[in-house]
């Protein structure tokens, strides 16, 4: 259509600024060009990111063999990270019948914090930070103001008088809000209650570490350090391999013990006996018992999120 | 097919030339932008580390300025209303102008969620389809839906326009009128959804307030038209294009209704949190006057409210209203005062204390604060470049038919 009319307006156009316009382009190639250059810091980050692992599907939708693919590759990476070569990966399933629920005894918790040090050790957790994915924390006796808590507390020797401690970790809710808030459904809850997180998935918008009203989720700001001797090397996928930088992380009930028929670290490095944990479903369990007969309370229950974590006195 | 890629090579050249004042303003943009492009290349490779943010306070100013610029886009409908349902006639020549703010905020708002986030090399897991996508559940998944149809909307209703203007024809109202309809509505989600990202979570009182939706919309369509009015005095003056001063005037009047109305809303929520005084007040408390002695927002918060109620005040009072001094005063004012309010006021105050009663204040890295700034340069880059592109268009001077 009316072509050389367009060619007539073309050259016009051009011969007006063509020496303007080609100094023009040439400053937005080198305004390009300096983007780029300055960018540059970014190529070290693909070096760490192999092409298996960027296309890498959801977990739900793996097959069973490339499952086994995944976890030999992650073997491989903890060999070269971190220098261990006994790394076994491994992915524990749900199994049928079994809910798990976790009940702690105010009464008889003296705020050690060893549960807080076994979980770390436990799940791989990055030293440099001191994660875990186990808070305590000390209150004043005659109030349940968390707000009123101190999390520092470091005094010679605990219990202090006038003083109880509670620890906090995922409670693993049947109506969690951080599965719902989650943009890209890399955190979901298993068929025994557990709540995971697909490390391979996850995007690290840390949506849910706003939404969980616990405060049960930590996210890797860095890779985590962890030196050689201190590896666990029984790794569940889902569970405690050591995460990739940029990720959330959270408390699984360590479902690569548990799902094994073992107890969690927390409640097998607690001196005092104030953690019980097991099948809820089994009505033989202690844990069934406890919730029957103690008086058991959540924390937060106005909020609906249905903790699979219960507290109570003696 | 043809004519339309000589359309293109045509407005597109028209960012290559221009002025002395339009390289230096293109230069100065350019160094911000690679500041924050290196910043955020080290980010990259050493994580999100080298940001102040911590698992207390786990989003800052990125997501801060995400909010406040969601608003900016959304504004855009306070043109698109008056210029079509009620055919103002003024902003009705300008209102593209406001369009193409609406597609360089939302190019702005995704490179902020993406400077946000921990992985992302995992985009894709986002992308409906090829991905994971946790809709509807997920508020942040609808923001993903809105946001980007937010943007081919506006992208469609400009690209159109503008051609039809350089070929000199009127627009066909099919492939037009649905779509300024649908805009207007489109407008009001992607704030309302950005609200309800926040509003929706019951383990963040602060948060958990219905009136933040109409809050977020009060102050957006308060802080755009600002900015507006600025921006369409500025292009006015460099590119010598006639921007009537009833368009101005009529932009003026959207903005300090939705000041009054801000204001309004601000006072409903400080009076809910302080007359109640339950133990959901430490948000409130710590933002407007500090808490256990840590009080980094404090002096924020009163410089906002400070400069909000001025703004309003001059915007009140037709005697200053209508002097071009104060009016641009009260519009720097209103802007600054509502991106300090939105931003450093609502998202981070948030997340303390955390939810189990825990202190931890923040204040941004100096790598956080040049990936902002890079941001920003990139936004006023590409309005600049698409407002640079437009205006020969609007005059005539690159159209189908004839050079001059």
């Amino acid at each position: 259509m009316c072509e050389d009319k367009e060619n007539k307006v073309d050259k016009a156009f051009e011969s007006v600024t063509r020496r303007d316009f080609i100094k023009g382009v040439s400053g937005a190639l080198a305004s390009t060009a300096a983007l780029g250059a300055a960018m540059t810091p970014a190529l070290d980050m693909g070096k760490d990111l192999s092409w298996d692992e960027f296309y890498q599907q959801h977990y739900q939708e793996l097959t069973v063999e490339q499952k086994e693919k995944i976890f030999k590759r992650i073997e491989q990476k903890v060999k070269t990270d971190y220098g261990v070569d006994n790394a076994n990966v491994q992915d524990p399933l749900p199994q049928l019948g079994v809910e798990f629920a976790y009940a702690l005894n105010l009464s008889k918790c003296i705020g050690c914090r060893g549960c807080e040090k076994a979980c770390s050790k436990e799940n791989n957790s990055d030293r440099a930070s001191g994660m875990s994915n186990i808070r305590v924390l000390e209150l004043d006796k005659g109030s349940i103001n968390l707000e009123k808590s101190s999390q520092s507390y470091n005094p010679e020797t605990v219990p202090q008088e006038g003083k109880y401690y509670m620890p906090i970790q995922c409670h693993q809710c049947q109506n969690a809000p951080c599965v719902k808030v989650c943009p890209v459904q890399a955190t979901w809850q298993e068929k025994d209650g557990i709540v995971v997180v697909d490390y391979n998935w996850c995007i690290g918008c840390r949506y849910c570490e706003a939404a969980c009203p616990y405060y049960a989720r930590r996210f890797n700001f860095t890779t985590p350090e962890i030196p050689a001797e201190e590896i666990n090397p029984d790794m569940g996928y889902l569970s405690n391999r050591p995460r990739p930088k940029g990720v959330v992380e959270k408390c699984t009930f360590c479902l690569h013990r548990t799902r094994n028929g073992k107890y969690p670290a927390c409640l097998e490095a607690c001196p005092t006996g104030s953690r019980k944990f097991g099948n809820i479903l089994d009505p033989e369990s202690e844990i069934n018992y406890i919730i029957k007969n103690k008086r058991v309370f959540v924390l937060k229950e106005e909020l609906n999120t249905q903790p699979r974590f219960y507290y109570f006195f003696d | 097919m043809k004519q339309y890629l000589t359309f293109c090579k045509r407005s597109i050249s028209q960012i290559f030339v221009g002025s002395n004042l339009y390289f230096v303003w293109l230069t100065l943009l350019t160094i911000v932008m690679v500041i924050g492009a290196h910043a955020y290349a080290i980010q990259l490779r050493d994580g999100l580390a080298v940001t102040n943010m911590t698992d207390e306070v786990s989003w800052g100013v990125y997501i801060a300025n995400f909010t406040f610029i969601v608003g900016m886009a959304a504004a855009a409908v306070m043109m698109v209303i008056p210029a079509y349902l009620y055919n103002n006639k003024a902003l009705k020549e300008v209102v593209l102008l406001g369009e193409l703010l609406a597609i360089a905020s939302i190019i702005m708002c995704l490179l902020f969620v993406t400077a946000d986030l921990g992985r992302p090399d995992r985009f894709w897991h986002m992308i409906p389809g090829i991905g994971r996508f946790n809709w509807p559940m997920s508020m942040l998944s609808w923001d993903v839906i809105v946001l980007n149809g937010y943007l081919l909307i506006n992208a469609h209703i400009c690209g159109y326009s503008f051609y039809c203007m350089y070929r000199g024809v009127k627009p066909n109202p099919w492939f037009y009128t649905p779509f300024i309809f649908l805009s207007i509505f489109w407008a009001v989600s992607i704030h309302t959804v950005t609200a309800f990202l926040y509003s929706g979570l019951g383990g963040r009182p602060f948060w958990n307030s219905a009136v933040i939706a109409p809050r977020f919309l009060a102050s957006a369509f308060a802080a755009g038209p600002g900015f507006l009015i600025l921006t369409l005095q500025i292009i006015r003056k460099v590119a010598d294009f006639p921007v009537k001063q009833e368009a101005l005037d009529s932009l003026r009047k959207i903005m300090t209704v939705a000041m009054v109305i801000n204001l309004f809303l601000l006072g409903c929520e400080v009076f809910k949190e302080f007359y109640t005084d339950s133990a959901h007040v430490a948000s409130a408390e710590y933002l407007f006057f500090g808490l256990h002695g840590a009080n980094a927002l404090v002096p924020w918060i009163w410089t906002a409210i400070a400069l909000n109620v001025s703004a309003t005040v001059i915007l009140l009072v037709p005697y200053l209203a209508e002097k071009s001094n104060f009016l641009n005063l009260a519009c720097v004012m209103a802007f600054i005062g509502i991106w300090i309010e939105k931003g450093m006021g609502l998202i981070i105050p948030g997340f303390i204390p955390t939810p189990i009663g825990q202190l931890y204040e923040y204040s941004p890295s100096m790598g956080e604060i040049q990936v902002c700034l890079g941001i920003w340069a990139a936004g006023f880059m590409i309005y600049t470049l698409m407002v640079k592109m437009v205006i020969p268009i609007y005059k005539g001077t690159v159209q189908l038919e004839t050079t001059k």
